[in-house]
């Protein structure tokens, strides 16, 4: 533990997730070779998050196996992890943050990487047993306990990555599962109606019981005991074992808001990762910025990619190779046999280019804006995502006819 | 157990006893070298655990493996993604060494 008041860590670190701990990881590797400590809400050392709604969830993976390093690593290399506590304040004038055990800690540089929180339902018996998030490990293990002790029925509220991913795992072992989505299609956020439609077919065709453009009025259930049904706004009534809700997440800076950062969704941040606090950086999922991949639209980008590339932007300007944060955004999906890969950001998109066969399980969105490539949604088409990736990196024009021609390979029409 | 001997980019080398069934993506990991980012944890979706690899034993590379490192501008013949080789006892004796960063 690090006394309360003593020296200052050089560079203080707040959450150890997938942005926390990459942020140290490169610190030392880039040769920092200052004081590093990261100060962690979870229980655990850094672990990947993915595998929650994935092979951990299925059991294919242990919990040992998801650790970003070792445990021993952060010792190794003199990486201080103050775990199970939380930054309740910031004073940025002092330098000083206020842990929930009420230690004081002094800082040279503060890297806000607190991530996010899940979205909790704004309605009526969100609090009684048996109604999960899947954010930590502890969310999944809680989930995991109640499956094996028996659930059968599940409904997951919320048709976004991770509801549907953990509704393609909770059928495969068997449990039913209802999936509603308040909008008229899943993964409306975030991708096109092609894809929208293919998964909504493949899930239905698993024994998903999904329903789009419903409104959850409350969850029903023994008062101060567990939930037995979700309630519909058109008064039927889903019974259900537990409820999953995968609406999103808030992010998690009340404190640096409340130290006077500038930011409304997430904490604001220049191209150098820099909060508008003298000294204070924030990285991943909570982090605000005008995204070049989006016409310099301000966005916060929740994928691993983003968590650990911006991470290492701050780390190398840390060791005083300062440069933009501008990498491609990618991010992956795993839900029954089907790999999905992103890349770009597909929002302001004006027209979209079906190439291969959804039918056929393997085929690509390409999304257009003003003739250029913004964005490409692969399911089991690694070639077009690693060869359209390209085209989104080089603002590439093509032909949308030639895009569509899924025997012209992608790479040539750059 | 199964040897791995493991070369990191500068060079340094060492040999670690792993256990059977790991990826040889989690067997660097484990061992505690940083190089390696993995971003995607062992999905085949990513190319960040590109490695060179050397032994007897090595089952042919996947058609998804083969599109991604593709991606890689330091791809070589002997290229692997390193969570895509699970080590058996067939693989005693293993070589890798992480490829360059892309
Ligand atoms: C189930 C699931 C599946 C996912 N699947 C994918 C995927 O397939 N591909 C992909 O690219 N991305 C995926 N993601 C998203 C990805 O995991 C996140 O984008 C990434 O974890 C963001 O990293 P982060 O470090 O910003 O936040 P996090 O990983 O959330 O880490 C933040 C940490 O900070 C802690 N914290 C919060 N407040 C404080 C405080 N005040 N003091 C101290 N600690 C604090 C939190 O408890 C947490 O441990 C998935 C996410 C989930 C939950
Ligand atoms: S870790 Fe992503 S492809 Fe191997």
């Amino acid at each position: 533990m690090v006394a309360g008041g003593g020296d200052p860590v050089d560079v203080l670190i707040v959450g150890g997730g997938h942005a926390g701990a990459q942020c140290a990881i490169a610190l030392r590797q880039n040769g920092y070779a200052g004081s590093v400590a990261i100060v962690g809400r979870e229980h655990e050392p850094p672990y990947e998050r993915p595998p929650l709604s994935k092979e951990y969830f299925a059991r294919e993976k242990s919990f040992e196996r998801l650790y970003i390093r070792p445990p021993q690593f952060w010792e190794e290399k003199d990486i201080a992890l103050l775990l199970g506590c939380e930054v309740v304040k910031v004073d940025p004038a002092a330098k000083q943050v206020v842990l929930s055990d009420g230690t004081m800690m002094t800082y040279g540089t503060l890297v806000w990487a607190a991530g996010g929180d899940p979205r909790r339902l704004p309605c009526a018996g969100s609090d009684l047993a048996g109604v999960h998030a899947v954010r930590t490990r502890a969310d999944c293990d809680q989930l995991m306990g109640e499956t094996d002790g028996g659930v059968k029925r599940v409904t997951v509220i919320g048709g976004g990555y991770i509801g549907l991913e953990a509704a393609a795992v909770l059928t495969k072992m068997g449990v039913a599962v209802t999936l509603l989505e308040a909008a008229s299609r899943v993964l409306a956020r975030v991708a096109g109606p092609d894809l929208s439609a293919f998964y909504e077919a493949e899930h239905r065709a698993h024994g998903v019981d999904l329903r789009t453009g419903v409104a959850v009025e409350r969850l029903i259930g023994i008062p101060g005991g567990r939930v037995t049904g979700v309630a519909l706004q058109d008064g039927t009534v889903v019974a259900a074992d537990a409820v999953i809700v995968g609406i999103g997440i808030v992010p998690a800076v009340a404190p640096l808001i409340a130290a006077g950062a500038a930011g409304a969704n997430g904490i604001d941040v220049d191209a150098f990762c820099r909060t508008s606090l003298p000294d204070v950086y924030a990285v991943g999922d909570c982090a605000s910025f005008a995204c070049d991949f989006a016409d310099g639209a301000v966005m916060r980008v929740e994928s691993v990619q983003n968590a650990n590339d911006q991470a290492t932007c701050v780390a190398k300007a840390l060791c005083g190779e300062a440069r933009p944060y501008r990498a491609l955004p990618w991010f992956w999906s795993n839900q029954y046999d089907l790999k999905l890969q992103t890349a770009g950001i597909s929002v302001g998109y004006d027209q979209t280019v079906l190439r291969g066969d959804p039918a056929a399980r393997s085929f690509s969105v390409i999304y257009l804006k003003t003739g250029r490539v913004i964005a490409l949604d692969c399911v089991n088409a690694v070639k077009d995502y690693v060869q359209g990736r390209k085209l989104v990196e080089a603002q590439a024009c093509p032909d949308p006819g030639c895009l569509a021609n899924d025997r012209l390979p992608l790479k040539g029409l750059a | 157990m199964v040897s791995v001997t493991i070369i990191d980019r500068a060079g340094r080398e060492e040999t670690v006893e792993a256990a059977p069934g790991l990826s040889v993506m989690e067997t660097i990991r484990q061992a505690g070298f940083d190089e390696l980012e993995a971003m995607c944890g062992g999905s085949c979706s990513c190319a960040t655990c590109h490695v060179y690899a050397q032994g007897e034993g090595l089952v042919p590379l996947s058609a998804d493996e083969d599109d991604l490192l593709d991606s890689s501008d330091h791809r070589r013949a002997d290229s692997r993604l390193s969570c895509q080789i699970r080590l058996s006892a067939a693989l005693e004796g293993l070589r890798v060494t992480i490829a360059p960063e892309d």
